[in-house]
């Protein structure tokens, strides 16, 4: 059998997809250098077109474009990651709980997450921002709230059928306590469909975020690409670059994190991969 | 097979294997599945191949049938001469035409070789209304015709039932009134007994051969089990390594095999002579090790909201025995007698609903989790697979130590005497940085036992210990058991559903059925004069019971 590595990097769509990634990954770590002035300051002439003073051209205020996907790259990016790390370890707990205690925890952990799952996401998102008020951490609090009934529902699945193997209950034999082995012996053991939905989540995030950042209800203050869409939407005719450079960018970067996500995905279950 | 005349022999064979080559993929540990073997099965004969796990015998008999899980494994030479066709080399429509028709194959599993979703009936009839041109009428009267030849019961109520509705034995005939019912030339069955249990493998080989001599049909009958080959074989091709060893007629191979690895597998095989009772009346201490006493367990399935029927299963209903200090006790019972569960109450996996378990004068029994913990150290398991009982992320040191660690022994120490049992059970002491995918099977189960002696226990239960070993490991595992239970002075409670296997470990033996214990006692009388019908079933069952081994291997 291959190893994991040369299954995961051999994969074209998962090299195109990270290629494209680290471009955006390195866009946001160095922001500060590639665009040194706030992108909110207005540099040149409104409606500037691309290829001309602007590489990206200019938008309605004259601010540059570029400048803003860049250090929108940040903003989105941060809040994404937080909120499904967030939203990870939320869900983990739950879906470990449930699936490995059973009987009356199942239960109420269970119909809590439906509860959350019957609530249309970005509604709740939406409402969530309105009453805390829009912020980046408020943001990352609202995606994760919606973000973690998922993940806690493959957990727990991978929980149910990982604590029936007879090496728990070795360790049951053995006398280990049960929140040890639920840490040491289980959860190990369904680290490789929570990385993939993990990876999946990180898309979703961005989207809910350039969603809500479109609306307005975005971090202030804190260029990001929903915001720029957002901005641009009502000079559509007039300069179709202020929409279409950040949706582009958003679409670009979501269809790539879910190209490596399903590689990863095959990579960790080649028997799947081989059907 | 109204054409075939009763033509004097030798016959064409109806299948011939000319130097038939399967490659592997690239990442195998050798380049071919099958390298070269040449075999032909003859009108009228069972054919048996013998073989252990990756000696090529199921991916013979895929190739055969033009099943081989593409592209990994591909035909790279040979010829496959069938009817004076080679199969190898043949079209997927011809394929598909041969296959079911002229060839029918019977699997492993009963339950995965037939639709849950379709009756029975429907499934049989489905064969032949692709194959021939019957009329609806017609075919249902040869479906019944079908059942009633494998002796079924009421063909005219189970051709209407669902597979799950029919116990393993009923769907195994199914599958075989399957095979049967376009008359194929040739029927490959692939281990067909081997998820059965002993009673009613016994009576599906007596099916098997009672048809193929009705219907003259040849059969290649691929099997792990020298018990099976001598109970059905005509004759025998010894496989190892995608090679064929040895191939003559089953009376010379089982009884004189001529190559070294057919006569080290003929020897592996543990035979059903009792053993005789050991020194365990040196022990100083008269007092049982283990009692148990009027144990009830019952399962009740949870019922959920909207369903009021709640359904039991009286697993365990009233067993009482005694384990002596240092001896070890067989117990044996088919699946569903209730052993597997009657385990798990005395290791503390399962609480029992009744009675109590003593072991030592202490009550297992009637405590919770926190106080069973610190007795969990006297008891310890060795558990059935050897792939699912060691956790994949855990080094070999970190899983054998986790007891003593657990019980408070510090890490370099509990290491330290990890090394130790390592080499005792048989593997180098630098396995214990390794991972559990580095070892085979037989390895995977003395990493197993090691773990059980970790913590010093009194009690060692071993819950099918070998059964997903090859004969010729199975051997050594059980050898290492029976060494280590001796010299460490403990005593084996020993799960089994072969009475080979509990003979060649066990001096004591106890016969579980239907959740009760119908027969106690030592295994020599009890191999002498088994006082109880379901003992007598279960010792006639035996595969290969008849068979008078050589007395030099």
């Amino acid at each position: 059998m291959k190893s994991f590595r040369s299954r995961f990097l051999t994969n074209p769509r998962v090299v195109v997809g990270l290629v494209w990634l680290a471009l955006v990954l390195l866009m946001a770590v160095f922001a500060d250098v590639l665009a040194p002035r706030d992108p909110f300051a207005i540099v040149g002439a409104p409606f500037g077109q691309p290829a001309g003073q602007f590489l990206l051209g200019t938008d309605s205020l004259g601010r540059d474009v570029l400048a803003g996907l860049i250090h929108g790259s940040r903003t989105t990016l941060l809040i994404a990651v937080l909120a499904t790390l967030a939203a990870v370890a939320f869900g983990t707990a739950v879906g470990a709980l449930a699936g490995y205690f059973g009987g009356w925890v199942d239960d109420l952990l269970m119909r809590l997450t439906e509860f959350f799952q019957t609530i249309p996401s970005f509604l709740f998102a939406i409402v969530l921002i309105a009453v805390l008020s829009p912020s980046a951490t408020n943001l990352v609090i609202a995606i994760a709230v919606v973000s973690w009934p998922p993940i806690a529902r493959v957990v727990r699945g991978e929980v149910l059928s990982v604590k029936s193997r007879e090496f728990v209950q070795a360790a049951v034999v053995a006398g280990q306590r049960d929140l040890a082995i639920l840490v040491t012996q289980v959860l190990p053991n369904t680290l490789s469909p929570l990385i993939v939905t993990g990876s999946l989540l990180v898309a979703t995030a961005i989207l809910v975020e350039s969603a809500l950042s479109f609306l307005g209800l975005g971090a202030p203050n804190q260029m990001s690409w929903g915001f720029m869409v957002g901005a641009g939407r009502s000079f559509l005719r007039d300069a179709w670059w202020l929409v279409t450079m950040p949706g582009v960018v958003i679409l670009v970067t979501v269809l790539s994190i879910n190209l490596v996500g399903e590689g990863l995905n095959d990579a960790l279950n080649p028997r799947l991969a081989d059907l | 097979m109204s054409e075939r005349p009763d033509s004097p022999q030798p016959a064409e064979p109806v299948l011939r294997i000319e130097q038939l080559f399967v490659s592997l993929p690239p990442w195998s540990d050798r380049p071919h599945a099958v390298n070269g073997i040449s075999l032909e099965v003859r009108p009228r004969e069972i054919l048996c191949v013998v073989g252990e796990s990756g000696s090529g015998k199921s991916v013979m008999g895929k190739a055969i049938m033009g099943l081989l899980p593409k592209p990994h494994l591909r035909v790279t030479g040979g010829r496959i001469v069938f009817e004076g066709r080679d199969l190898a080399h043949l079209g997927e429509d011809d394929m598909r035409a041969i296959r079911g028709g002229r060839i029918a194959m019977v699997f492993q599993e009963p339950m995965t070789a037939l639709s849950p979703l379709m009756k029975v009936g429907r499934q049989i009839d489905e064969v032949l209304e692709v194959h021939t041109d019957m009329s609806p009428p017609d075919r249902r009267r040869r479906v019944l015709e079908l059942l009633a030849d494998v002796h079924l019961p009421e063909p005219e109520r189970l051709i209407d039932s669902y597979p799950h509705q029919l116990s393993g034995g009923q769907r195994q005939r199914v599958v075989i009134a399957m095979a049967l019912a376009l008359e194929p030339a040739l029927i490959i069955a692939d281990e067909p007994t081997t998820a059965l249990d002993v009673t009613t493998q016994a009576q599906i080989l007596h099916l098997m051969k009672e048809l193929q001599r009705k219907h003259g049909t040849a059969v290649l009958f691929i099997t792990h089990d020298f018990g099976v080959v001598a109970e059905i074989a005509d004759r025998v091709v010894v496989m190892r390594h995608g090679e064929i060893v040895e191939a003559g007629d089953a009376r010379q191979v089982l009884e004189a095999p001529q190559a070294a690895y057919s006569q080290a597998l003929v020897a592996a095989v543990p035979r059903l002579e009792p053993r005789a009772r050991g020194a365990a009346t040196d022990a100083p201490d008269t007092t049982p090790l283990l009692q148990v006493k009027a144990l009830q367990k019952t399962y009740r399935s949870a019922g959920g909201l909207f369903s009021r029927n709640r359904r039991t299963v009286a697993a365990v209903q009233g067993v009482s025995l005694t384990v002596a200090r240092q001896s070890s006790l067989a117990l044996v019972g088919e699946s569903g007698s209730g052993k597997s569960t009657l385990a798990r109450c005395i290791i503390g996996l399962e609480q029992a609903d009744g009675g109590e378990i003593l072991l030592d004068g202490e009550r297992l029994t009637g405590r919770s989790r926190g106080e069973m913990r610190p007795l969990r150290r006297h008891v310890q398991m060795v558990f059935q697979d050897p792939f699912a009982s060691l956790n994949p992320r855990h080094t070999v040191g970190d899983i054998v130590s986790l007891g003593a660690r657990v019980q408070g022994v510090p890490r370099e120490q509990a290491h330290a005497e990890t090394r130790e049992l390592l080499r005792r059970v048989g593997l180098k002491p630098e396995a214990i940085d390794r991972y559990p995918h580095e070892f085979s099977g037989g390895q995977r189960q003395r990493i197993g036992i090691a773990r059980a002696l970790a913590v010093r226990p009194k009690l060692i239960v071993a819950d099918e210990p070998v059964s997903a070993l090859d004969v010729s490991v199975q051997k050594q595992v059980l050898e290492l058991l029976d060494e280590l239970r001796r010299e460490m002075g403990l005593s084996l409670l020993f799960i089994t559903h072969d009475l080979r296997v509990a003979a060649t470990v066990c001096e004591e033996i106890a016969i579980m059925s239907k959740g009760q214990l119908v027969e106690a006692g030592a295994t020599a009388d009890i191999f002498a004069n088994p006082q109880h019908a379901y003992t007598r079933s279960l010792l006639d069952a035996v595969p290969g019971k008849g068979w008078v081994r050589p007395a030099a291997l």
